[in-house]
C-alpha cells in the first residue's frame, strides 16, 4: 500500500512540477506565435519577459496584491512591445536588431529596477488564495499548488487555436504572415493587424515573466528566465508554427527543465551543470531536425516573416 | 445568328493613350467587346496589353480616351467601380495564401462576412455548375497550377461578372486542362458574360475566340475574326508585315563553339516552363538568336547555359569540353560568360562601386593572386572598359545604382566581352536600354562575333534579333523550333512558331 | 498633419554617419533622465560616466582593457554580418575560448617556458573556432538558423564552465570556491605599462582591425563574403557559394572571440571562474551596429562602449548606482540607432490634410 501511494506521488510530483515549468513557457510561446503568424520575428521575447517579472514583483511587494502585480507584469510587456512595434512596423528598423535591443535593454532595466527586491520572498499564489491549504489531502495540495496563472497558461493553447483557426480576424491574422502584399492589395490594413498581434505576444512575455517571479519561485534574481525566452522562440519553430505542437513542445521542455532535479531525487550524481545544459541541447537537436527539411520549412514558415512592410501607395 | 449584333457592346474604348516617360504604351486605342462575346487580345510582350488592361481594370488613368459600358460612359473607372460593375480579371501570377484553404482564400478575396460554411456551399455550387472541381476544404500549396488557377476563376465567377478578363491562362495548363477551359469559358458566354482572352497562341485563339484585336507597339493594327482568318495571317499581323533589314555580312561559320545535345530540365518554381528535348549548335563567329515570348523557358534555358543550374555532363559542351556538370565560374575558366537579364542585383551588385563590380565575374582572370584581389589590376580593367564602351558616370568609384540602366548594361557588357571569351550568352542585351546605348552595345556584339567568338542572343526584340544574328531559332513552351538563316525567315514562319502553331519552320522555298 | 516615410531613391550617406552620433546624443539625454529619476544630478553622473574614468594614466588602460574584448568580438560580429550570418553567440564563443586557453595553463603552467603562452592562445582560438564551427555546420547542412544554435550554445558554454569550475577543475587549495587555481606567471600575460592591466590582448584587438578590413577590401574570400551579404543572386551569378561565406563568417567570428576570451582569463582575471564576462558577447553586437560594421567605426564604437562599463562603475563606487543602469544605456543605445536608422533609408515628410482628389476622364 504505501509502496503505490509513494509511486503515485512520485508521478504526481513529476507531472506537476512538469506543468509548472511548462507555464512560463506556454505563456510566452503562443505569445510569440500569435506575433509571428502575422509575420514578425520578435526576439526580445527575454527581455519582456525579465521586466515582466520584475514589474509584477516590484507590484505585488509594494500593494500587497499579487494580482496587481500580474496586472503590471502585463502593463510592462505590453510597453515593451509597443517600442519594438514602433520600431520595427513604422520605422522599418531590422526586426533582428531591435529583438535583440529589446532583450539587452530588458535584462539591464530588470537588473534595475528589481536591484532593492533582490532576495525579499513573498508567499506563493496559492497560499494566498487557499490559506488552508496545510489542512488539505496530500492530492489535493497538489492539485491546489497550481496557482492560477498555470490554469492561464492552459487555457491558452485552447484560446489561441481558436481564435486562429475559427475566427475571421485570426484568419486575416493568418494571411498577413503568409504575405502582406497580397494582404494589402485586398485592402486589409496590416500594419494595425501586426502592431495588435506583437502587443499581444508582449503581454503574454510580461505575463509569462510574472509567473516566474510570483508563482514558481516567488522571489526576484537578476536575470531569472535563464534562457526561457529563447527557448520559447525555439519552441515556436519546433511546434512549425502550430499550436498543438507547441503545447507539446511546452511540456517537453518543463519536463527536461526540471530533470534535474529529479535526477536529484533519484539520486543519480551528475552534476548540476551538465543537467542544465540538458534543455539547451535539446533546443538545438529539434531545430535541426526541424530545419532539415527546408520545403517543409518554408511551407510551415509564416512566409512573410522577418519581412518588413512599407506601403507604396 | 448573331444575337449581340442589336446590344450595346458591353465594353467600349475610344481612342485610349497612355504614355510611360518616353514610351507610349498606348496610342489611341479603340476597343469593342460585344455581350456575350470571347474577344482576343493579341500582341507581343510590349504591345501594350497588361497597360490596356490595368485602364480597364481601373489601376491606371489613361491620359486621353474614353471608356464605355453598355453605351454608358464612365468618367473616372477605379477597382472599386470596376469590381461593381462586374469586371473581373484572373492574372497570369496568381495571389493565393499557399498555407490557407480554398474556401479561406476567397473568404478572404471577396472580402466577404458569410460563415466558412455558406461560403463553401457557394464554391462548391459553382465550382459545379462550370465543370471547375476545386475542393473547398483543401489547402492551396498542394493544388497543381492549374487547379490554382480554377480557384482564381471561382473567385472572380462568385462576384457574378460581366466581363471576365483572362491574361494568358493556358501556360501553365495541360492540353486537357486547357480543353476544361475552353468549355467552361463558351458557357460562361453563352450565359451573357463577355470575356477578354488575352494570349499569343495563334491556335488557342482561333478555337475559342469570336473576335481579335491585334495591338503591336502600343496601337491596334488590325481586327479580325480568328474563325476565318488563318493563323499564318494572324502571325503576320502580330510581328509586323515586314521585318527589320539584317546589316550582317554573311560569313563562314567556324567549328562549333557551344554545343547542346538533349538537354532536358524541369522546372524550378511552379510559374516556370520545363524545358524539353533542346539541341542547338553554336558556331564559332556566328551570332544566334533565341527568340519567342516571355515565359517560355528563356530563363530556365539560360540557367543552364550559364551554369547556374548543372546537368549532366555531355548534355553541354563548350568547344569539346563536356560542361554540362559544371557550375558558373568553371565555365567562365572555360571561356563562356554571360550577360543576365536583370541588372542589378545579378549581373552587379548595386551598392558596390564600378571598380569592385568588375571583379564580380573576372576573379577568373589572373586578377587574384594566391588570394589576394590584385586592385590595381582590377581598376585598370574597369576603367578601360569605362573608356571604350563610354560609360557615362561619376568614374570607376561611382556606386552602380547610380548609373542610369543603359550605362550600368554598357558596363556589364563591356567586362564580358573584354576578356575575349569563346562562346557569350547575352539575355535581353538591350532592355529597358536608351537608343545610342543599344546600337553601340549591337555594335560591339558584332565586332565579338567577327573576332570568332560565338554568340547566343535571347531576346523578345525581334528587330534586334535581325539586326544583328545570322540564324534565328524560337523557344515556345520548354522546346526549341530549330534556326533558320535570317534571310530564309519570313513574319510568317516566325510569327507561328512563336504562336506555337508550327514546331519546325520551313525553309523558304 | 501627419508624418510620412517616402523612400529615398539612394541610402543618404550624411545620416549614414551622422545617425551614430545622433543617437549617441539621444542616448545622453536619456541617460541624464534616468538619472534624475534615481535621485541624482544628472550632470554629475554624466561627468563620472564619460570624464571620471580618463582622469589618468591608469584610467586610459583600463579603457583600452575594456575594450578588448569589445573590439575583438564586434569586429568578428562585423565580419558575419557583411555575409548577413547572425553571431548571437559571440559570448559562448568567447567562453570556450576562455576554457581552451585556460585548460591549457592549468595543464602546462606548473612547466614554466615561454611556449605555454602561444599555446594557450592557439587553443583560445581554436575553442572559439570550434564553438562557432557547430552552429555553421548546422546552418550549411541541416538549414538550421544561427540566431537560435550559436545562442543556445552560449547557454551551454557557460554550464561548462560552471561545471568544471565547481568540480574537476576546482582548485584544491580554493576553501571550495568555485574557481580554478591561479595561473602561474608562465600562463599570464604581462602588463604592457607598469602599473596598469593593459596586456597583449590590447594588441591582439587593435591588429584585428587593419586584419579585418584588408580580409574585407583585399581579398577573394572577403569580397565573395560581401557579395553574398549584398546580393545573393548576383552571387549566384558569380558562382559564389552562399555556405562558404557562412563558414567564413562564423569561423572569423568565433576564433576572435575565443581569442578575447583567452586573454581575458590569462589577463585580468588570472583564473577560470564562474562568471568571466559582463555580457561581452552582446555588448559587442551593439558595437558592430554602432560602428557601422566597419573596422574603423568599430574602434571607436568600442572605445565610447568600454567607458560606458568603465562610468558605470565609477557611479557604482560614488553614487551608488547600480551598474545595471549600464545595461539600460546600452539597450537605449541601440534603440536610438535603430531610429535614428530609419532617415538613412527614409525621407521624413510633413502631410497637410488631404485634399480630395478632383474626378478627372
Amino acid at each position: 500500500m504505501p509502496e503505490q501511494i509513494s509511486i503515485l506521488a512520485l508521478v504526481l510530483g513529476i507531472l506537476v512540477a512538469t506543468v509548472r515549468a511548462a507555464t512560463p513557457l506556454l505563456l510566452a510561446g503562443f505569445g510569440e506565435l500569435v506575433t509571428e503568424r502575422a509575420g514578425v520575428l520578435n526576439l526580445g521575447v527575454e527581455g519582456m519577459m525579465l521586466v515582466g517579472a520584475a514589474c509584477g514583483f516590484i507590484g505585488a511587494v509594494t500593494t500587497g496584491s499579487v494580482l496587481v502585480g500580474f496586472a503590471l507584469a502585463v502593463l510592462a510587456g505590453l510597453v515593451m512591445a509597443l517600442i519594438f512595434g514602433v520600431l520595427t512596423l513604422y520605422l522599418m528598423a531590422n526586426q533582428v536588431a531591435t529583438g535583440l535591443a529589446l532583450t539587452i535593454f530588458g535584462i539591464g532595466l530588470s537588473a534595475l529596477l528589481g536591484v532593492n527586491y533582490l532576495g525579499t520572498p513573498i508567499p506563493g499564489l496559492a497560499t494566498r488564495i487557499f490559506p488552508h491549504l496545510a489542512d488539505a489531502p496530500p492530492v489535493a495540495q497538489q492539485l491546489m499548488l497550481l496557482d492560477p496563472v498555470v490554469w492561464i497558461a492552459f487555457a491558452t493553447p485552447v484560446l489561441v487555436s481558436l481564435f486562429l483557426y475559427r475566427t475571421r480576424p485570426g484568419l486575416v491574422l493568418r494571411s498577413i504572415g503568409e504575405s502582406h502584399e497580397v494582404a494589402h492589395a485586398l485592402g486589409y490594413a496590416v500594419l494595425r493587424i501586426r502592431l495588435a498581434a506583437v502587443l499581444f505576444g508582449g503581454a503574454m512575455s510580461g505575463l509569462a515573466g510574472a509567473s516566474l517571479s510570483l508563482a514558481y519561485t516567488p522571489m526576484w534574481t537578476e536575470n531569472m528566465t535563464a534562457g526561457r525566452g529563447w527557448i520559447a522562440l525555439a519552441l515556436v519553430v519546433f511546434s512549425t508554427w502550430k499550436p498543438l505542437w507547441l503545447f507539446v513542445g511546452a511540456l517537453l521542455f518543463g519536463f527536461v527543465t526540471i530533470a534535474q532535479f529529479q535526477a536529484e531525487a533519484l539520486g543519480l550524481d551528475v552534476s548540476p551543470n551538465l543537467l542544465a545544459m540538458l534543455p539547451y541541447l535539446a533546443t538545438i537537436v529539434v531545430l535541426v531536425l526541424i530545419s532539415r527539411d527546408a520545403t517543409r520549412l518554408k511551407l510551415s514558415a509564416p512566409a512573410a516573416l522577418g519581412k518588413p512592410f512599407h506601403a507604396t501607395t | 445568328m448573331e444575337q449581340h449584333v442589336a446590344r450595346p457592346p458591353r465594353l467600349r474604348l475610344a481612342g485610349i493613350s497612355k504614355r510611360y516617360g518616353l514610351t507610349q504604351a498606348n496610342a489611341e486605342i479603340d476597343l469593342e467587346v460585344g455581350q456575350g462575346e470571347i474577344h482576343a487580345l493579341l500582341g507581343e510582350n510590349g504591345a501594350g496589353k497588361s497597360t490596356l488592361v490595368k485602364i480597364i481594370c481601373g489601376l491606371v488613368k489613361p491620359d486621353a480616351g474614353t471608356i464605355a459600358w453598355e453605351d454608358e460612359t464612365i468618367p473616372a473607372m477605379d477597382p472599386d467601380i470596376a469590381r461593381r460593375l462586374g469586371i473581373a480579371m484572373v492574372f497570369q501570377h496568381f495571389s493565393l495564401f499557399e498555407t490557407l484553404t480554398v474556401a479561406e482564400n476567397i473568404a478572404l478575396g471577396l472580402r466577404t462576412k458569410e460563415s466558412m460554411a455558406a461560403l463553401s456551399a457557394r464554391v462548391a455550387e459553382t465550382s459545379a455548375r462550370y465543370g471547375l472541381k476545386v475542393d473547398p476544404a483543401r489547402h492551396v500549396h498542394h493544388l497543381s497550377v492549374g487547379e490554382r488557377q480554377r480557384v482564381e476563376i471561382v473567385r472572380c465567377l462568385l462576384q457574378n461578372p460581366r466581363l471576365l478578363i483572362m491574361d494568358e491562362p493556358t501556360s501553365v495548363l495541360t492540353p486537357q486542362e486547357v480543353d476544361g477551359l475552353f468549355v467552361m469559358l463558351r458557357q460562361l458566354a453563352r450565359e451573357g458574360c463577355s470575356i477578354l482572352y488575352i494570349s499569343h497562341k495563334l491556335e488557342e485563339i482561333a478555337a475559342l475566340c469570336d473576335a481579335a484585336t491585334v495591338l503591336r507597339g502600343g496601337r491596334v493594327v488590325a481586327r479580325c475574326d480568328p474563325r476565318r482568318e488563318s493563323p499564318a495571317v494572324m502571325a503576320e499581323l502580330m510581328v509586323g508585315r515586314s521585318l527589320p533589314r539584317t546589316n550582317r555580312l554573311a560569313s563562314a561559320p567556324g567549328a562549333p563553339c557551344l554545343t547542346v545535345s538533349g538537354l532536358s530540365l524541369p522546372a524550378d518554381d511552379p510559374f516556370g516552363t520545363a524545358l524539353r528535348d533542346i539541341h542547338l549548335e553554336l558556331r564559332a563567329g556566328e551570332i544566334l538568336g533565341v527568340a519567342g515570348v516571355a515565359g517560355n523557358g528563356q530563363k530556365e534555358l539560360l540557367a543552364a547555359l550559364a551554369g547556374e543550374r548543372t546537368t549532366r555532363p555531355a548534355t553541354i559542351r563548350i568547344g569539346s569540353t563536356v560542361v554540362g556538370h559544371l557550375g558558373a565560374a568553371a565555365r567562365r575558366r572555360h571561356g563562356m560568360t554571360f550577360i543576365p537579364e536583370e541588372r542589378l542585383g545579378r549581373g552587379a551588385v548595386a551598392e558596390l562601386s564600378l571598380a569592385e563590380n568588375a571583379l564580380l565575374t573576372c576573379f577568373g582572370q589572373g586578377f587574384v593572386a594566391r588570394g589576394f584581389v590584385q586592385r590595381r589590376r582590377v581598376r585598370d580593367y574597369a576603367a578601360s572598359v569605362f573608356e571604350r564602351f563610354g560609360v557615362v558616370a561619376a568614374g570607376i568609384d561611382a556606386e552602380a545604382r547610380s548609373l542610369s540602366g543603359g550605362n550600368m548594361q554598357k558596363f556589364i557588357v563591356g567586362r564580358e566581352v573584354g576578356f575575349r571569351p569563346k562562346v557569350l550568352l547575352a539575355a535581353h542585351p538591350t532592355w529597358g536600354v536608351d537608343i545610342g546605348a543599344s546600337l553601340a552595345i549591337r555594335q560591339e556584339l558584332i565586332d565579338l562575333a567577327a573576332t570568332g567568338a560565338g554568340i547566343l542572343v535571347v531576346s523578345e526584340d525581334l528587330a534586334e534579333l535581325f539586326e544583328i544574328c545570322d540564324r534565328i531559332a524560337v523557344l515556345h513552351g520548354g522546346q526549341l523550333v530549330p534556326p533558320l538563316p535570317v534571310a530564309e525567315l519570313t513574319a510568317s514562319t516566325i510569327g507561328q512558331s512563336m504562336g506555337g502553331v508550327v514546331r519546325e519552320m520551313a525553309h523558304a522555298a | 498633419m501627419r508624418l510620412k516615410l517616402e523612400r529615398r531613391p539612394e541610402a543618404s550617406r550624411f545620416w549614414f554617419y551622422l545617425s551614430p552620433v545622433l543617437a549617441v546624443a539621444l542616448s545622453a539625454l536619456a541617460a541624464a533622465g534616468l538619472f534624475a529619476l534615481l535621485g541624482v544630478a544628472p550632470g554629475q553622473a554624466l561627468w563620472l560616466m564619460v570624464v571620471t574614468p580618463l582622469a589618468n594614466v591608469y584610467g586610459l588602460a583600463e579603457l583600452g582593457l575594456k575594450a578588448t574584448p569589445l573590439l575583438l568580438c564586434a569586429v568578428g560580429i562585423a565580419v558575419a554580418v557583411r555575409a548577413n550570418v547572425w553571431n548571437i553567440g559571440a559570448e559562448g564563443q568567447f567562453t570556450m575560448g576562455a576554457i581552451a586557453g585556460g585548460g591549457i595553463a592549468l595543464l602546462f603552467g606548473e612547466d614554466g617556458g615561454a611556449w605555454v603562452l602561444p599555446l594557450m592562445l592557439l587553443a583560445g582560438v581554436a575553442g572559439g573556432l570550434v564553438w562557432a564551427a557547430i552552429p555553421a555546420l548546422l546552418r550549411t547542412r541541416c538549414n538550421a538558423h544561427e540566431i537560435l544554435t550559436t545562442l543556445m550554445l552560449t547557454y551551454v558554454a557557460t554550464q561548462l564552465l560552471g561545471y568544471l569550475v565547481h568540480g574537476p577543475w576546482q582548485d584544491p587549495e580554493g576553501y571550495s570556491f568555485p574557481q580554478t587555481k591561479q595561473f602561474d606567471s608562465a600562463a599570464l600575460l604581462a602588463p604592457l605599462i607598469p602599473g596598469t592591466r593593459l596586456n597583449l590582448g590590447a594588441v591582439f584587438a587593435l591588429l584585428a582591425v587593419p586584419c579585418a578590413s584588408v580580409l574585407l577590401r583585399q581579398t577573394l574570400a572577403g569580397y565573395r563574403l560581401r557579395v553574398v551579404g549584398l546580393a545573393p543572386a548576383a552571387a549566384s551569378y558569380a558562382g559564389f557559394s552562399q555556405a562558404g561565406a557562412v563558414w567564413l563568417g562564423l569561423l572569423v567570428s568565433g576564433g576572435l572571440a575565443g581569442l578575447a576570451g583567452v586573454c581575458e582569463v590569462a589577463g585580468p582575471i588570472g583564473q577560470l571562474t564562474p562568471v568571466i564576462s559582463p555580457g561581452y558577447g552582446f555588448a559587442a553586437i551593439i558595437v558592430a551596429f554602432l560602428g557601422r560594421l566597419s573596422p574603423a567605426g568599430i574602434l571607436a564604437a568600442s572605445l565610447l562602449m568600454a567607458l560606458l562599463y568603465l562610468g558605470g562603475e565609477q557611479l557604482q563606487i560614488t553614487l551608488q548606482i547600480p551598474t545595471a543602469a549600464t545595461g539600460v544605456v546600452q539597450g537605449m543605445l541601440l534603440f536610438f540607432l535603430l531610429a535614428a536608422d530609419v532617415l538613412v533609408g527614409f525621407r521624413v515628410r510633413l502631410i497637410g490634410r488631404s485634399v480630395a482628389a478632383p474626378a478627372h476622364a
